[in-house]
């Protein structure tokens, strides 16, 4: 066999699309560059923008309210990483539950579906008032009065809904000859998800389920309005003491903060179970 | 006495019959093969051994246990029979020898050590020994086919269903998996199989059975089914596939 010396045509091929790849990457510049400077024209020059830049973008309230913002945030990080472990069990359980056929358990069928219609109809913030008042208000023995504790339950309820429903939408995109194949070989129902069904399951619903918790991360704000001092109540008070609102731009931040390494990890997980199914 | 009998079984689907009375016994250390166009019932039928669907009438026994019988253990029932399928259906995210090991250990109690020492040794006897921690899509297709083939044989099956397990497979893939169930007859396996290989299955079965339209028309070692069939249906089939090239 003869050395492959690349011949006159693949040569043009190149340098045409070089030249091709040039092009595209100076359009995509100078249009990012003309849209930022529009977007900061636009806005500064708006009328009201002396005022917003006073009442939102202060240095001086900015360095007094991070402290105590950012202790709150602490509570915010708490309720999720307490939250977050509760959900995946409600949410699995719920959704195992929906997928039992024995007449025996029928009742237990009913309820999880029955939960998942109720708490994904009602908005969080509704579920939040109504553990954070109505729990306590029965006056039970046992029932914990303790704000962020009531929150973390809210927060569990509304959320394990979705993720029942995104473990179930898991469960069955496993094809049945998968089961057939477990059946086949003496598995019982019960083995037969635990060993096949649910590992390849929880896989494929690790993206969705990252996202429900980015989600969930923000949403430990709504917990503010039963009271705890997490860090959108801390920016609240604030806020109300000086009428700057740069706090809630404290707060804003915090929460991208945390979001975005969250975010990044899915893309990163989705990436590697992009490449294995290559390999 | 007989492995499997098979009693005027029928399977209707939507009010149409694929299955017409069938009639069958397949004796200790015997191969079956039941021929037949797409549609002729094939698949069902083996499905119907396997309770993987519920006869609408009829009865099948094994070892003279009927397993049609609806207060019958499936699981029990599934533990004494193997079966293998076109598409392999490995479990993806398992490795070869898990993919092995799972019923001996779950279904049948062995030990982890015993059973992948026993799955070693079946992959080794059939060229695979390279592959136990392999996952299924690090595989050619006849590999996952004979891993397929040795996870239902790690249960120690009283009977093995085959159905059209090279159907899937490229032409030279087909030799190494041929190459198995021939070993297996050997090895004095009772089997049942499908397949559109009509000279693999001239080779090898003791018995071929022809399927039209559900009914089990015609029966007899394969020197008779092949070179002086009974029934117009039968030669008609056999040329068809003569013409396609696929004998």
């Amino acid at each position: 066999m003869s050395e492959w010396v690349k011949s006159e045509r693949q040569a043009e091929r190149e340098r045409v699309r070089a030249a091709r790849a040039r092009r595209s990457a100076s359009i995509a510049t100078i249009s990012t560059v003309v849209f930022i400077v529009l977007v900061v024209w636009v806005i500064t020059q708006s009328p009201g923008w002396p005022r917003v830049k006073e009442t939102f973008f202060d240095g001086e309230q900015l360095v007094e309210a991070l402290p105590d913002v950012l202790n709150g945030f602490l509570l915010n990080i708490k309720i999720f990483l307490i939250a977050e472990p509760l959900i995946l069990v409600v949410g699995l359980l719920v959704a195992l539950a929906r997928g039992i056929t024995t007449p025996a358990f029928f009742p237990i069928r009913a309820l999880a579906t029955l939960y998942t219609d109720v708490f994904r109809g009602v908005p969080t913030i509704l579920v939040i008032y109504l553990i954070g008042f109505g729990l306590p208000a029965l006056r039970l023995q046992g029932i914990p009065s303790d704000l962020a504790t009531l929150g973390i339950i809210a927060l569990t309820l509304s959320y394990g809904a979705y993720v029942a429903e995104v473990f179930r939408s898991g469960i069955e995109s496993i094809h049945p000859s998968q089961v057939a194949a477990a059946r086949s070989l003496g598995l019982s129902h019960v083995k037969t998800m635990r060993f096949v069904v649910l590992p390849q399951a929880t896989r494929r619903v690790v993206p969705p389920l990252l996202n429900d918790f980015v989600s969930l991360q923000k949403d430990t704000a709504l917990v503010a309005t039963i009271g705890p001092l997490e860090a959108l109540r801390q920016a609240q008070i604030h806020a109300a003491s000086t009428f700057n609102y740069t706090p809630y731009l404290v707060a804003a931040l915090l929460f991208i903060l945390l979001t975005i390494p969250m975010a990044r990890f899915t893309d990163h997980l989705a990436a590697r179970t992009r490449r294995r199914r290559g390999a | 006495m007989s492995v499997l009998t098979m009693e005027g079984v029928w399977k209707n689907f939507h009010g149409h019959s694929v299955l017409r009375g069938i009639d069958l016994a397949v004796e200790p250390h015997e191969v079956v093969s039941l021929i037949g166009a797409s549609g002729s019932g094939k698949s069902t039928l083996l499905r119907c051994v396997n309770l993987l669907e519920t006869v609408d009438d009829g009865a099948i026994y094994l070892d003279g246990d009927e397993i049609t019988d609806p207060r019958v253990d499936v699981d029990g029932v599934r533990k004494r029979l193997g079966i293998v399928f076109q598409a392999f259906n490995l479990f993806p995210h398992m490795t070869v020898l898990d993919n092995i090991t799972l019923a001996p250990r779950q279904v049948h109690g062995v030990p982890k050590a015993r059973a992948e020492e026993e799955a070693h040794g079946l992959l080794a006897r059939f060229g695979l020994a390279q592959k136990a921690k392999a996952y299924p899509d690090q595989l050619s297709g006849g590999q996952q086919q004979r891993v397929a083939i040795i996870r239902a044989l790690a249960t120690q099956p009283r009977l093995m269903l085959l159905d059209e397990v090279t159907s899937a497979l490229d032409p030279e893939l087909v030799l190494e998996v041929l190459g198995i169930i021939r070993e297996l007859k050997e090895s004095g396996m009772t089997m049942i199989l499908t397949t559109h290989e009509m000279g693999f299955c001239r080779d090898i079965s003791d018995t071929v059975c022809f399927l039209d339209g559900g009914v089990l028309l015609e029966k007899g070692p394969p020197e008779q089914i092949f070179s002086e069939p009974e029934h117009a249906r039968t030669r008609e089939f056999l040329r068809s596939v003569l013409e396609s090239g696929r004998f």
